[in-house]
């Protein structure tokens, strides 16, 4: 089986989970003898090819006189990005990357239907742009390939994959890492809401990374139920016996928020919970890791609350960093409105850290050993924040069930429902 | 002569609403009165009513030769005493036939006997007083919360004055021996002990209604047959069941009260059984060997044992930490903390701790108002806190507390 894989961003060069998850699923594919092709806007070189093989973009050429590629172009309109399309990035780091990159742009404007063209591969102010040069480009690497099966991630990669099936012919799968309403709630932008429904219908199955997605796509998209399977994200074993023992500094319990400050994590719930935890507990410390459009907001609103003393905010944090503050944690509080899947509370359990997590979130689908609340009930998170502080009987049930249980999630097992997916559309 | 031991557990549980951390030291209602009120009187309505109701016309049909015992827990009718008085009204027709024998047990449907004679034998006296004021009985016999049962209690029970103790046939103890027959405590000679044919008990009881079941649907006359297919030795039959499965956990359309109405007056006319009661068993027949149960057993899910109720860390947390303020419970004298104490050692509150159903058990599921075990704890250990701050206050001394040896 030979996979010809589209993806935005691959490891290291990455920018949240959507990276990792593709990193996850390919090297879960390999063992299971499945070769993947997997092409990337942007190749910077220093790439883990350990399971795949990746083709850059950037380096195919097109010719543009070609009544083919004319013909695709002039179907693909584009637009002009706003700060709701960007997946995985609030809008302080959005604008970091329209600085960075608006010179470049400037340059790659015009360039765009040259023969050959210089990605981003980010999230930039080009973004349509790219998506849709990327789709163009992905007809000419399909045409340059064998393979059996299109597998495409997230709606960048949607045209891309429809491009690559007009030329082939070949099944195409769609796997659906979020969609327009998990980041932006009610307010989608109309444009990407129709590019993921396209995808979709274009598509022969479509891969939820949870019944809450699967649901999502079907209700809202007016997806064929028959064609959406759920297959539930995993996390790659990493050895964490270096932070075993960083502790806090401060005497106090921490609970700890981390993740985008943005609408669809719910910060304002964390902090709510924590007003009303510190009213009848000073001893206990809240932090808030991350940074995103509401983080201002927050910050306003502790100060506004008199909470200071006792509630942090450590900015973005990553790599290392990120697996310090959860050895420093007490409890991890994952209060997402609407979230996909869900990753941080899985690498929380296996730094042995107890979570609380939202009912709106796709991991609680598969975590028995975790307590879980509607986002907006700031009353019970406040309660299973208490009692995981207070109650010591539940540590020890914590520490040896979720442990076993996250271990258990492994992409090899993921990877096979991927790969019965694809045997289901392949001829 | 051989019999027929027919008895049924009745009991509710207070179940505790949602007690948020900052409720405690704010206020101290701790029931979830909607719930249980609710539970209470649909339960009434579809069961203890209707089966009483028919048991009476049994009784009366077959001139008392039809006879029937009951275990009823404090906690289920202090509920009945304020959500369906005419409950009580309908069981106490029941006691005026002469042909229905209650028995004793802790008035919480508790846990006690694992960890304190004191406060068993308070329960069990308590509730003995409870039943003697309800029925006009004075209890003979005795049924341990959950049919738990070891030597250690039996000595305890015996101590207490009765005759006989109900327990499960639990597999593991039994090995080879039959549930058939009337067996003594291996501590205590004067203690006899029947053992429920889980058996018979739960194709009544649990496979009455399944259509998967090779036997179904069941009827009066299959069941007179598998009585006769007994060994002619055996002397007696204990069916021992919860009193909802009549009605509740079998509901009325899968024909049980037809299957219950017929079954008396089939065992009386095919076969040499007839009906007695536990007590009348043990003065009527010999004890054919000592069972010894050095670690306790209950009726419980497929390992007959306690883990439905205390083992994990969630419920030995919860456990210990109630029975840290026994001592201060003995200086106490304010009622409603007394009542609160009794409630609170109900032995439901533990069961929803029980982590075994996230592989298995659907029975767990099907009795547990909280979505998972961590709730259960959660809710339970806030309550507990405020208790606790309130027996503080209202009984500062303390004293060493002693253990018992059979704590698990």
């Amino acid at each position: 089986m030979r996979v010809l894989m589209f993806g935005w961003e691959f490891p290291p060069h990455i920018t949240g989970g959507l990276g990792t998850a593709c990193f996850g699923l390919t090297k879960g594919l390999a063992k299971h003898n499945v070769e993947v092709l997997f092409v990337v806007p942007k190749a910077y070189g220093d790439e883990n090819e350990e399971a795949i093989r990746l083709i850059n973009a950037s380096d195919i050429t097109i010719d543009i006189k070609d009544e083919v590629i004319r013909k695709f172009w002039e179907q693909i309109t584009y637009m002009e990005i706003g700060s709701n399309l960007i997946p995985y990035v609030g809008p302080e780091e959005f604008a970091k990357m329209i600085s960075e990159s608006s010179e470049k742009s400037d340059i790659h404007t015009n360039s765009i239907l040259s023969s050959k063209f210089e990605f981003s591969g980010k999230y930039g102010t080009n973004l349509m742009k790219e998506v849709s040069r990327y789709a163009m480009i992905a007809s000419v690497v399909a045409n340059n390939n064998r393979f059996d099966v299109i597998h495409a991630h997230d709606w960048l990669t949607y045209s891309a994959g429809v491009a690559a099936k007009m030329a082939t012919g070949k099944p195409l799968v769609v796997h659906m890492h979020a969609t327009e309403f998990d980041r932006s709630g009610e307010d989608i932008n109309t444009e990407v809401f129709a590019i993921e429904q396209y995808g979709m219908q274009q598509a022969d199955r479509v891969i939820a990374v949870s019944n809450l997605t699967r649901n999502l796509v079907i209700d809202r998209y007016g997806i064929d139920p028959e064609k959406v399977v759920t297959v539930h994200n995993a996390v790659e074993p990493t050895d964490k016996s270096a932070f075993e023992n960083i502790h806090a500094g401060v005497k106090e319990k921490v609970v700890t928020f981390l993740g985008r400050i943005t609408y669809q994590k719910g910060p304002e719930y964390f902090v709510e919970a924590a007003r009303k935890i510190l009213a009848r507990d000073p001893n206990v410390r809240f932090v808030m890791a991350g940074s995103g459009d509401m983080m201002n907001k927050m910050i306003r609103m502790v100060a506004k609350l008199r909470m200071g003393k006792r509630f942090h905010f450590t900015g973005f944090l990553k790599g290392e960093n990120v697996d310090k503050m959860f050895a420093m944690s007490d409890v991890y509080v994952m209060p997402s409105v609407s979230e996909p899947f869900g990753i941080a509370p899985l690498e929380a359990i296996r730094s042995n850290v107890p979570v609380v997590i939202s009912k709106q979130s796709g991991v609680s689908e598969i975590l028995t050993h975790a307590l879980k609340v509607d986002f907006w009930d700031t009353d019970a998170l406040a309660d299973a924040v208490y009692g995981l502080l207070h109650y010591k009987g539940m540590q020890n049930m914590f520490n040896r069930y979720g442990m076993a249980e996250v271990n258990n999630l492994k992409w090899e097992n993921a990877a096979f429902k991927v790969l019965e997916t694809y045997l289901s559309v392949v001829k | 002569m051989k019999s027929i031991c027919l008895y049924f557990q009745v009991h509710q549980p207070f179940r505790l609403r949602t007690y948020r951390f900052f409720d405690i030291g704010e206020n101290s209602l701790y029931y979830d009165e909607f719930q249980n009120r609710s539970i209470v009187r649909r339960v009434a309505a579809k069961c203890y009513l209707p089966a009483n109701q028919l048991l009476l016309d049994l009784i009366k049909k077959h001139k008392n030769n039809f006879k029937v015992s009951f275990s009823i827990s404090g906690t289920v009718l202090d509920q009945f005493g304020m959500y369906a008085p005419e409950v009580i009204e309908s069981f106490r027709a029941l006691a005026n036939t002469g042909s229905v024998e209650f028995l004793a047990e802790t008035y919480a449907h508790s846990l006690a006997s694992l960890r304190s004679q004191e406060e068993f034998t308070r329960q069990v006296n308590l509730h003995r007083e409870k039943i003697d004021e309800l029925f006009g009985m004075k209890p003979t016999a005795f049924r341990n919360t959950e049919l738990i049962y070891s030597d250690a209690i039996s000595n305890m029970v015996s101590q207490m004055g009765f005759d006989v103790m109900l327990t499960e046939g639990a597999k593991h103890v039994l090995g080879w021996k039959s549930p058939n027959y009337l067996y003594q405590s291996a501590v205590s000679g004067k203690l006899k002990v029947l053992l429920r044919n889980f058996q018979l008990s739960d194709d009544i009881a649990f496979r009455f209604s399944n259509k998967g079941w090779s036997e179904w649907p069941m009827t009066a006359e299959k069941f007179t047959g598998w009585l006769n297919a007994l060994d002619p030795n055996h002397q007696v039959v204990n069916l021992f069941m919860d009193y909802e499965t009549i009605g509740e956990h079998q509901w009325a359309d899968t024909g049980i009260f037809a299957f219950m109405k017929d079954l008396p007056g089939a065992i009386m006319k095919r076969t040499k059984f007839s009906f007695s009661t536990p007590s009348e068993l043990a003065a009527t027949l010999l004890p054919l060997s000592e069972i010894h149960v050095p670690y306790p057993i209950s009726w419980a899910d497929a390992e007959r044992d306690l883990t439905a109720w205390i083992g994990n860390d969630l419920q030995d947390d919860a456990f210990d930490s109630l029975y840290t303020i026994e001592q201060k419970m003995k200086n106490c004298t304010d009622q409603q903390l007394l009542n609160d104490w009794n409630y609170l050692q109900t032995s439901d509150h533990f069961y929803y701790m029980c982590t075994k159903w996230f592989s298995d058990g659907e029975v767990h599921k099907y009795f547990n108002p909280y979505p998972s075990p961590y709730e259960a704890y959660i809710n339970y250990m806030n309550v507990l806190s405020d208790f606790m701050i309130r027996v503080d206050k209202a009984c500062p001394t303390d004293s060493p507390v002693v253990v018992l040896g059979n704590t698990p």
